[in-house]
């Protein structure tokens, strides 16, 4: 593989600097003594440790991590399974339609996929709370994973499987070991991305949820009126943290592991 | 051949469809009809032909492109440049990671940071020039958007690049071709599906941003899913709110069909 | 293959952990009790003190939920789905939750400090003789400006808005009854106007105001004019007191041809199951200490005397926050509008926005 050029890496740190400019903005902001997110008064600890006192912002800290995790791994199921089956149909006028139900929830707007929503499961009787929260973040997600999977599908050389057939690969088997190690890259991508929509989401979250359950973002824009708290920076910030140790020190265990069985081959 | 399996695989993606997709969809334009007062009506789709709203259509599909055009033009060399460095896949998750935060805070910073006494303006005066006002143009606009829908483009093109087989490169490079003819007549067609889904996850959603066109645009932007979001929640017109929904799905589907991938099953290369 | 294994295994380990860690964190608030109380307030609208407290005397549970518009908050309840107790809606949004049957009656015999409020906020047109309702906080809408970026201008009229020196230089808030209302009042009409022809003129003078605009933006519009971004915002008495706390610069001004009066007030909507602590939690609120406290936490005008009795003289006497009686007599409160005319109002103030560019 050819190393980087000088001006690749300065291109890239560029890209860096800006994508995280605004978290290190808010971060910076929430040790200020100052009440908000501008005059920097002096430093203090006191919006980490309000955070700890308030057991109720932690508990829908926890959840808001909980539904994001859960319906990213259940929208990536659907989604994956979707995206293969999709690429089967040999149709193009039904895959186009099939693509283009596909992404309708993409274009419609939140508060219209949440005001529908709560419609729908008020309807069919579903209690509002984190059943009817996780169940609309894994709707809204599943489009994604299938974009993101889809490419992968597409550029799969089909002789791949034509070949394994001929081995005498069983059909468990194509799947298992043939398209789904191919399409792995996509598979992840989808995940990723549906954590983000979940994480993002305020105004399906609001429509749909009840009974005292509530996620961070709910919470922060209900907030938006009277002023948002630094509270909200510090956890923020400690999430921003823990998910970098964890992202990094997953990599560097899971890339050292490969890496042993790699020298093997 | 591996049909059957396939077919069963669709089952929970159909039930998908039927319950998230079709239900909400019926509703919508069920909603469509109706007037203020719950009566049966056209009317909503006649307002929707009226300069007002074709205005907004225009200039929605401006900035969507607009959005898109920079998107990609960013994410496209960001993405082949982390596809060579030592821990692609570090390197990619690092830039997954900012959209974690809440977007709502991540605008408040920005407002902060492009305003008139931010660290921006800091920096331009030390060169001795005056003050920009950044916040409430287009520029911070489509800033703003490029940066929230950057993770979403540079991901299918970087899992498109990075299966890419280098021998095809040097393939061409052997035969003579110059570095720009390679990317042109080996990279880019080698990567397009990649493109094409990054296309479609940012353009479609960058049709109905609404939060944005508020908190960075101060309403100088008025797009489709701003009309929406009023007409929901200021107006509690549902039916001129659905009316709207409606051509912006009829909207993306005809995106759908112009970009729609023309080939059937798997491809052959 | 494998990999996708062992993330799906992770991630479902991950998420157990977490739920025992939430459900041994909200064990301590002692969750088991049936006894519990949902409250529907916007964010960061109330000190959160006070729900310990109220949680200590009378032993029930309360659960709190957040809102961000008024609209929005009257959805969730007429879906029903969730057994709101209480709710805080402002004044124009009771007419149409009356209207929508979606309110109980108060009790006023559980609620005997019910006298601590100011007789002049009650018995208005939106809740006659207040059967449903109880105001919470008030307040006006007003212009914040910078005495040092607008000359000698001091917004004692609305058309000092219009003046040439503030080219871009002023906010306006996002709300068509706001907006206009300022249009229909700078020319001596009523801010709840029916007549077409009113209308039609406010917009039009309004669109001569175009050039001053800098933005039309919503609560952001607060850490904004803190950091003197613009030097002039149209907006609610209860953001200007927030401003004025973080930026002594800043000056607040109703103007004298009028302007409107709103509240925000405590109802018991229709869903709720705890109907005698819904009235309990009202009357703990209107006590004069609560009061007190609560006007503290949150910097917005209480409506309740006997609190201002206990509040910073310096607060209380602020004719900026406490309007006198003469200055109240111009206010005007917000009529429901019906469903025609709220649209119309918001198509004006829809062409509005799109003369800006």
């Amino acid at each position: 593989m050819n190393k980087l050029s000088a001006s690749a890496k300065v291109y890239l740190t560029i890209v860096f600097i800006v994508l995280y400019a605004p978290i290190f903005y808010l971060i910076f902001y929430s040790f200020n003594s100052g009440g908000s997110m501008n005059n920097f008064e002096s430093f203090t600890l006191e919006h980490y440790q309000a955070v700890f006192e308030d057991s109720r912002l932690l508990v829908i800290l926890i959840n808001t991590v909980i539904v994001a995790l859960l319906s990213a791994l259940i929208s990536t199921i659907i989604g994956t399974l979707g995206a293969i089956g999709i690429v089967t149909v040999k149709d193009s006028k039904m895959r186009n339609t099939l693509l283009s139900l596909n992404n309708v929830l993409i274009v419609s707007p939140d508060v219209i996929i949440g005001a529908s929503f709560l419609i729908l499961f008020t309807m069919v009787g579903i209690k509002l709370g984190f059943a009817s929260v996780l169940l609309a973040h894994v709707a809204f997600s599943v489009p994604i994973v299938v974009l993101m999977v889809l490419p992968k599908l597409l550029e799969m050389n089909k002789s791949l499987i034509d070949a394994a057939l001929d081995l005498g690969a069983t059909k468990k088997d194509i799947m298992m070991r043939v398209i789904l190690p191919y399409i792995q890259p996509g598979i992840f991508a989808g995940f990723f991305l549906a954590l983000t929509y979940s994480l993002d989401d305020f105004a399906v979250t609001f429509f749909v949820t009840g009974n005292g359950f509530s996620t961070l973002s709910v919470e922060i824009y209900s907030m938006a009126r009277a002023g948002i708290s630094l509270t909200v920076n510090a956890i923020s910030g400690l999430v921003f943290f823990v998910t970098v140790l964890v992202v990094v020190g997953y990599y560097f265990v899971t890339s050292r592991k490969s890496k042993r069985m790699e020298g093997q081959r | 051949m591996q049909t059957k399996t396939s077919k069963s695989a669709l089952f929970p993606y159909v039930l998908w469809i039927a319950f998230f997709v079709i239900a909400p969809i019926a509703l919508i334009v069920y909603y469509s009809l109706l007037d203020l007062h719950g009566n049966f009506t056209l009317d909503n789709y006649k307002a929707f032909f009226t300069s007002v709203y074709l205005k907004m259509t225009l200039s929605s599909f401006w900035y969507a492109f607009l959005i898109t055009f920079f998107t990609l033009l960013i994410s496209y060399p960001t993405a082949y440049f982390l596809t060579k460095t030592k821990h692609k896949q570090l390197w990619l998750l690092l830039i997954i990671i900012p959209s974690w935060i809440n977007l709502l805070l991540k605008t408040y910073a920005f407002i902060g940071i492009f305003g008139l006494y931010g660290p921006i303006n800091a920096f331009i005066e030390v060169f001795g020039f005056d003050p920009k006002q950044m916040l409430f143009t287009d520029i911070s606009f489509v800033f703003v958007s490029v940066y929230i829908f950057i993770p979403f483009m540079i991901l299918p093109i970087f899992n498109s690049l990075d299966r890419l087989n280098p021998t095809l490169i040097y393939a061409s490079r052997d035969l003579g071709a110059s570095a720009f003819t390679t990317f042109r007549r080996v990279v880019l067609p080698l990567t397009m599906d990649g493109v094409k889904s990054g296309i479609q996850v940012v353009f479609i959603p960058a049709l109905s941003l609404f939060m944005i066109t508020r908190l960075i645009a101060g309403n100088r932007v008025i797009t489709l899913g701003t009309a929406i979001e009023q007409q929901f929640l200021v107006t509690q017109n549902w039916g001129m709110g659905s009316t709207i929904a409606v051509f912006l799905i009829l909207f993306m589907v005809i995106i759908m069909l112009i970009t729609g991938q023309k080939d059937k099953g798997g491809r052959v290369r | 293959m494998k990999s996708l294994i062992q993330a799906t295994i992770t991630i479902l380990v991950v998420s157990a952990l977490l739920f025992y860690a939430a459900d041994a964190l909200s064990a301590g608030g002692g969750k088991s009790g049936k006894n519990t109380l949902t409250i529907f307030n916007w964010g960061e609208y109330i000190d959160p003190d006070l729900l310990k407290q109220f949680e200590k005397e009378t032993g029930i549970h309360v659960i709190y939920e957040t809102f961000d518009s008024n609209e929005a908050m009257m959805t969730k309840i007429q879906q029903g789905g969730t057994a709101y107790d209480i709710a805080v809606p402002s004044e124009y949004m009771i007419e149409k939750m009356k209207e929508e049957n979606l309110l109980i009656p108060l009790d006023k015999t559980k609620i005997p400090n019910f006298k601590n409020i100011d007789p002049y906020f009650l018995d208005l047109p939106f809740d006659d003789d207040n059967k449903y309702s109880v105001p919470y906080f008030w307040g006006t809408v007003g212009i914040v400006y910078n005495p040092s970026l607008v000359g000698d201008l001091d917004f004692s009229s609305w058309d000092d808005l219009w003046d040439p020196s503030l080219k871009r230089k002023v906010f306006l808030v996002d709300g068509a009854r706001e907006v206009i209302g300022m249009g229909l009042n700078s020319l001596g009409h009523s801010l709840n106007s029916l007549e077409n022809q009113e209308l039609r003129e406010a917009t039009d003078k309004l669109i001569t105001l175009a050039p001053n605009v800098k933005a039309i933006i919503g609560d952001e519009i607060t850490p904004l004019m803190i950091n003197n971004e613009a030097a002039v915002a149209l907006t609610w008495s209860g953001q200007a007191a927030d401003m004025m706390y973080e930026n002594e610069e800043l000056d607040f001004a109703v103007p004298d041809e009028g302007s409107n009066l709103w509240f925000d007030n405590m109802v018991i909507p229709k869903t709720s199951k705890n109907i005698d602590g819904a009235h309990a939690f009202i009357n703990f609120m209107l006590s004069a200490e609560s009061g007190a406290q609560n006007a503290d936490f949150v910097g917005y005008s209480t409506p309740n005397i006997a609190a201002m009795d206990l509040m910073d003289e310096e607060v209380v006497s602020d004719e900026r926050y406490y309007p006198s009686e003469e200055q109240r007599d111009t206010l005007e409160v917000y009529k429901n509008l019906g469903p025609d005319y709220l649209g119309k109002y918001n198509e004006l103030f829809l062409e509005f926005k799109m003369s800006i560019r």
